[in-house]
């Protein structure tokens, strides 16, 4: 029994995932962004086979060069280590607690709001008001915070992302959840014998995982940004790491020397975030998903 | 109003203690002790116990806790660690430029938003639609710590204009309405403004747009009515979900200005609030947190007071 009520909402879902992938590709923005986003991922993985400089050997001689050196093709940062191969390098860590964050709130935030949305009554009362406090700082006071209070570091920047995001997820979750619970199906599912995580698992999580999955996406652009934002504050990612958001705090006094130099990593996480941005609304058009 | 008023009121007073919560526990979260930064190092067992008592961190949480509450609701918050002042004076001298700050910004932000947003809501799907839409995006999307560096490169450093650092001349700390004064309020306020115009453009377009599709807009026209008419209707249709989202937004520009008050050395509770943080300056940095969160708090119960002022269809669900 259990064999036939899975196989139908499987192929359901991979002809809509399809559709949307399909739209999605007749998207020459999201299309572009897509592309620049696995070009920073792909070399941000693979930087140490790309022949690029030691990110960490500075020279004392080369400090500040200019963008266009012969043998440093972006410049030298402050201590004269090669910027080109900072910045490839800086966006293992800069993408990765610039983007982990959400992942890891999409399934936390996403559990806690469908068992909140499913199960109801004081569960219900109990998730919602502990969200609803965290609703009450703004987002990037409570990252800043949680990891001026925890100290600088990558698993702490991590942490305290995943916590600024799981409330926003968890509400958005709850929402579409109870919204689902509503329907006829699942009341006959209930009556036809099945449990509650039987349900969850086969009728909701089908249900609610590409909302609140739209949901997320929108909020990784947020993420890179206050992730950087952490670093560049000096709460983040500690030196001599490369990372974007402390690369453009440690270049900042370089501004009267080499202004443009300076202004190259947050050129990065620029270029990063509005891709994000950019993906997420094809994603949110191609779906049809509407906030 | 008034009971609409007081039930909100009701269900703010959870939060409010839910916030107080998290700003205690942020001291509990930290490593280390927070006396290592004053403590000497080579203070006796019975010092520092002596030490412990004197501030309390003997006691059990709750009752710690409980203690730190009472004397907060005395306007008491303690002191800090770094400065030995009451942490109270420091961050409501603080939250004042900050408040500046982020009003100036939304005097800039606010009107910008919205009427870039009803253009685009408005002449949905032209070429100005699709520009507006581009730059709102871009707004949403720029790191603003970043635009305020690139800012002072072209304003400061090339050009000259206007310059970089603090809210006044030599360094001032006091306010006052001259051009010596606001000069070094333009850079900061215009780089805390771009992501609420961008915000504010995507919400005021979506609305326009959704109002203007909706029947009762077809059936004014019918009626005869000018197009200047039709748009007050529809004004007062998106005033209350716009007023919301600005209202959010401020509350925000007031969080999320110590990114900026670190680029520009402004002397409000985000450069505050980073100070304690390198000082390791607990008390302080849960003050500052505590009021910044309370002041969102009491922002988003004017919001909603202030929504359903407007919009009486709020005040029945």
């Amino acid at each position: 029994m259990s064999q036939t009520e899975t196989a139908i909402p499987a192929q359901a879902h991979r002809g809509y995932w399809s559709a949307v992938l399909s739209r999605l590709r007749r998207d020459p923005v999201a299309m572009a962004c897509l592309a620049v986003l696995a070009l920073l991922v792909l070399s941000a993985i693979f930087a140490p086979w790309l022949g690029l400089a030691d990110p960490y050997k500075g020279s004392m001689i080369a400090r500040l060069k200019p963008i266009g050196t012969p043998g440093y093709p972006l410049g030298t940062d402050e201590q004269g280590r090669d910027m080109l191969a900072r910045l490839i390098y800086g966006g293992r860590l800069t993408l990765f607690i610039g983007l982990m964050p959400v992942v890891l709130a999409f399934f936390i935030g996403g559990a806690l709001g469908v068992v909140a949305g499913y199960v109801g009554g004081v569960t219900n009362t109990i998730i919602m008001r502990v969200v609803d406090v965290f609703f009450a700082f703004p987002s990037v006071l409570l990252a800043i915070a949680i990891s001026g209070a925890l100290g600088a570091g990558v698993l702490n920047s991590l942490v305290s992302l995943t916590i600024v995001f799981i409330p926003p997820v968890t509400r958005v979750a709850e929402a579409v959840t109870s919204g689902v619970r509503q329907l006829d199906y699942i009341d006959a599912a209930r009556s036809s014998g099945a449990s509650a995580l039987t349900v969850i698992r086969v009728h909701v999580i089908g249900n609610v995982a590409s909302p609140v999955f739209v949901y997320a996406t929108s909020l990784t652009s947020v993420c890179m940004i206050l992730a950087a934002g952490l670093s560049f504050l000096g709460i983040g990612v500690r030196p001599p790491e490369p990372e974007w958001g402390l690369m453009l705090n440690t270049l900042r006094s370089a501004i009267y020397v080499n202004p443009w130099l300076a202004a190259l990593p947050g050129v990065m996480i620029f270029a990063t975030s509005l891709c994000l941005n950019l993906l997420s609304d094809g994603l949110r058009s191609a779906m049809n998903v509407r906030d | 109003m008034l009971s609409y008023f007081l039930r909100r009121l009701i269900l703010v007073l959870p939060v409010a203690f839910g916030v107080s919560v998290v700003c205690f526990m942020l001291v509990q979260i930290a490593p280390g002790d927070p006396l290592t930064a004053i403590m000497p190092v080579d203070a006796t067992a019975e010092q520092q116990a002596a030490m412990r008592a004197a501030y309390g961190l003997d006691k059990p949480l709750p009752v710690q806790y409980l203690i730190w509450i009472a004397n907060l609701l005395q306007g008491e918050m303690g002191r800090s660690i770094a400065s030995g002042r009451p942490v109270a004076d420091e961050v409501f001298g603080a939250v004042g430029n900050s408040l500046l700050l982020a009003g100036a910004a939304a005097v800039i932000a606010f009107p910008i938003g919205t009427f870039l947003g009803f253009l685009a809501g408005y002449f949905r799907d032209t070429i100005l639609d699709r520009v507006i839409t581009a730059l709102s995006i871009t707004g949403v999307s720029v790191p603003n710590y970043w635009l305020g560096i690139v800012l002072v490169i072209i304003f400061s450093v090339n050009l000259g204009w206007l310059p970089s650092m603090g809210a006044g001349p030599g360094g001032s700390q006091d306010w006052h309405w001259d051009w010596a004064h606001i000069r070094h309020l333009v850079l900061p306020a215009v780089t805390l403004a771009v992501v609420p115009i961008g915000i504010v453009a995507r919400t005021v377009r979506a609305l326009a747009g959704d109002i203007l599709s909706m029947d009762f807009v077809t059936a004014l026209y019918a009626k005869g009515l000018g197009r200047g008419d039709v748009l007050r209707h529809v004004a007062r249709n998106a005033a209350a979900t716009a007023l919301s989202v600005m209202g959010l937004q401020l509350g925000y520009l007031l969080g999320g200005s110590i990114l900026i008050e670190t680029v520009f050395n402004w002397p409000g509770s985000g450069f505050l609030l980073s100070n304690a943080i390198f000082q390791r300056d607990l008390p302080l940095l849960q003050g500052t947190i505590l009021i910044l969160a309370m002041f969102f708090v009491g922002m988003n119960l004017i919001v909603d007071v202030a929504q359903a002022a407007i919009d009486p269809r709020i005040k029945r669900t």
